[in-house]
């Protein structure tokens, strides 16, 4: 910035007819120039939808009456509507279990992968990280497939092996199967972040420490894992976040267990019902705010308590 | 080139880069938009297989219409756009395909045209009474007919004589079937109960009589959970108790691969079943045959519909003339209702369809020679006419599933499951402002 200034000084002389304010404001303007394609965008497509959605949540569409505002009634029914908050239970319950177990093997993915020798580390890193790549509706399928009761693959493989298989799409079962799907698509995805992060640490740090006779396992404990805390506590933010908004799996496998997975199953699906299938758009609006409002609270707190701990040590 | 270049570059080239582009923009626009004279082109939305054809017939035997085809999606896919595209007031096609449990739904936004002005009475006479009325509300026309669906009973003659099973002419018959069955058999259902699908479970109880909804403009009385509702919900729980019946999601992968391992000894479908039944279940080939349903009472010959649907012309097309013109002649035309049946698989509602000779006798080896046409042709007399659907029937279909699909699951009994799904379909219409009787 201030060699441009610089050249500007010296070339004023030149151009007398351009004010020394309207240069200084066309180069304000620049950066903006820049980030413009990117807020345009962001602006129509998230700025202006949201604004839609909280404009509609304070009317009421009916189909007999017609539009009709009505202030803060659907908030207030949308936070005690029992379908709503049994989904979003649900979804702490699924999360309690999902997001620890999912960054666990993440980490410990990453730091395997980094200790690891060359070639190992590549064709792993891949591996672990293609089921990310797999587009979230075919892998429910696919996995809604081999979940299948009488004749998908695992259950004709124990019925094979004289054994009963688990009856995956089953009240009971379907959390874990869900959970087993979302781990399997977003390991790869947190693995990459941690190992990314794992990269940055120097390695005279983890030399000093093994110089000291510190084994592998503490060497991981006490320096690699403190050392790349933000990369965690990102990766634990979006999983947070992710968990809570928790769509695609649950929609895809309706189709199969459709007795299981009710409109209400995940808050969002219970969003997306209201408005496609109710045709209530105005109520989906508002539950999906106060959804909103539910994760922020969520990841406000986890941030809390993570820096707070951070901090103290 | 330095900064301030680029600065006074950009300050240059921007608006006037803008000021093109928008000109460009509204000219191109202008010209890709219908002109005033020429053809009228109207757009059609539909998800028939193969309907493409039929369009291509008309636009090359009229020179004053165009048809636009696009297929927008099937059933629930294409109702979202269609509703998007109401509420946007922008992409409404002229023509389109709805189902006949859907029209009132339609028909309550506003989003139907009157077509009865445009002379679709003129062919009321032919086409089967009750599909007609489903589409009309006294004088007014709101769709023409295009296919329907009675619905009879499929069952498998190797499993039935491998068995001793005699086929069912009542329901009771059809109860005592199940448990002879399932005492000699315990891993093959009589057939399943499909719990989640609205429609189907709606048709056994059009079947029985039930008259669910009674809709006058701002005034609708709901009878869910009337005597004779309840009478098919206990009948069916039954079976469930027993056992004799499973209560897997249909339309799935694994419940096709039920059909075609003889995982289920019947299927209780509708006249596009046959045809479906072929696409998922070939291994099953020749093994099929098809007789009417059962009767609640000895002697009675009643039966009900399940799907079914309409080409409809929406209020907001600029041509509903041209529009209902097209919406009869796909329906109606010899050629385009030949072309609809032969290679669409839809079950014709034009009576001189129905009862011409060849669509009658066709047989089929994969019901092992059956003239299959005439059990469905027969059904399509008998449905039982006077069912009317309410205005929002995603809903309540979306609440059937629900409940009733705990009730498969054995958390609740079917009875009770329909009581609920009275009381939330009852708190649903006072929400959207109905005055419930």
């Amino acid at each position: 910035m201030v060699t441009q200034g610089a050249r500007s000084t010296k070339e004023g002389g030149e151009r007398s007819d351009v004010s020394g304010s309207s240069r200084r404001r066309r180069q304000a303007v620049i950066p903006y120039l820049f980030l413009a394609p990117f807020l345009i965008l962001f602006a129509t497509f998230l700025i202006l939808p949201l604004a839609y959605a909280l404009v509609i949540s304070v009317f009421a569409d009916r189909l007999v009456g017609g539009n009709v505002f009505v202030g803060f009634e659907n908030y207030t029914q949308a936070l005690g509507d029992p379908a709503f908050w049994d989904g979003v239970r649900r979804m702490i319950y699924f999360g309690i279990f999902q997001v620890p177990v999912m960054l666990g093997l993440a980490l410990v993915f990453a730091l395997l992968l980094d200790s690891g020798a060359a070639w190992f580390t590549t064709v792993f890193r891949l591996g672990f990280f293609i089921p990310y790549a797999v587009p979230s509706v075919v892998a429910a399928l696919i996995w809604g497939y081999l979940y299948g009761p009488t004749f998908g693959p695992f259950s004709q493989i124990a019925d094979y092996l004289g054994l009963q298989a688990p009856a995956f799409l089953s009240d009971a079962w379907m959390l874990p199967s869900i959970a087993n799907i979302v781990t399997w698509e977003f390991t790869g995805y947190n693995m990459i972040i941690m190992y990314a992060a794992l990269q940055a640490v120097p390695r005279e740090v983890r030399d000093a420490r093994a110089v000291d006779g510190a084994k592998p396992w503490q060497i991981a404990l006490y320096i690699r894992i403190p050392l790349i805390f933000p990369a965690i506590l990102l990766t634990g933010v979006f999983s947070i976040i992710g968990t809570f908004q928790l769509f695609n799996e649950p929609r895809i496998l309706q189709a199969s267990a459709p007795g299981v997975i009710t409109n209400g199953y995940t808050p969002n699906l219970y969003a997306y019902s209201l408005a496609f299938v109710n045709q209530e758009y105005n109520y989906s609006a508002a539950v999906s705010f106060a959804l909103g409002a539910v994760v922020v609270v969520f990841s406000y707190v986890f941030m809390l308590v993570t820096n707070r701990r951070e901090v103290g040590a | 080139m330095n900064l301030r270049r680029f600065a006074g570059w950009i300050q240059f080239s921007v608006p006037t880069t803008a000021v093109t582009a928008t000109f460009l923009l509204v000219f191109l626009a202008t010209g890709c938009g219908s002109s005033s004279e020429g053809p009228a082109t109207i757009t059609f939305w539909s998800w028939v297989p193969g309907i493409k054809d039929e369009v291509e017939l008309f636009n090359d035997t009229h020179d004053n219409i165009t048809v636009k085809y696009v297929n927008a999606g099937q059933g629930a896919d294409e109702y979202t756009k269609l509703r998007t595209a109401l509420k946007a007031e922008k992409g409404v096609p002229d023509i389109v395909q709805i189902e006949f449990q859907y029209i009132p739904s339609f028909t309550q936004i506003d989003a139907l045209a009157d077509i009865s002005q445009y002379g679709a009475n003129d062919v009321k006479q032919d086409y089967v009474g009750w599909t007609w009325s489903q589409v009309s509300d006294g004088d007014k026309v709101y769709a023409i007919p295009q296919d329907s669906g009675p619905m009879a009973l499929l069952y498998r003659k190797d499993i039935f004589d491998k068995y001793g099973l005699e086929v069912p002419k009542t329901w009771d018959e059809f109860a005592s079937e199940a448990e002879k069955l399932h005492r000699a058999a315990p891993d093959t259902y009589m057939t399943n109960c499909a719990a989640n699908d609205g429609g189907w479970m709606t048709g056994l109880m059009w079947q029985a009589g039930a008259r669910p909804f009674d809709v006058n403009g701002a005034r609708i009385s709901i009878d869910m959970d009337d005597p004779v509702s309840m009478q098919v919900a206990e009948y069916w729980q039954g079976l469930l108790e027993d056992g004799s019946v499973s209560a897997d999601p249909d339309f799935t992968n694994d419940w096709y691969a039920g059909l075609g391992k003889g995982k289920y000894a019947t299927w209780i479908s509708a006249a596009w079943g046959p045809v479906f039944l072929k696409g998922v279940a070939g291994e099953s080939k020749g093994k099929w045959r098809a007789v009417p349903l059962p009767q609640w009472n000895v002697g009675e010959s009643v039966t009900a519909n399940w799907g079914g649907s309409t080409s409809a012309v929406t209020a907001a097309s600029e041509y509903p003339e041209a529009a209902t013109e097209f919406a009869i002649w796909l329906n109606h035309n010899d050629k385009s209702v030949d072309m609809l049946t032969t290679e669409g698989n839809l079950f014709p509602v034009l009576e001189s369809k129905l009862t011409s000779p060849e669509f009658a006798n066709a047989s089929s080896s994969f019901y092992g020679g059956q003239k299959v046409n005439s059990v469905f042709i027969e059904a399509s007399d008998e449905v039982d006419k006077g069912l009317e659907w309410s205005p929002f029937q995603d809903y309540v279909y979306a609440q059937m599933a629900e409940k009733v699909g705990a009730a498969a699951k054995g958390d609740t009994t079917f009875p009770e499951a329909m009581e609920k799904v009275q009381s939330s379909v009852t708190g649903y219409a006072k929400e959207q402002g109905f005055k419930v009787e």
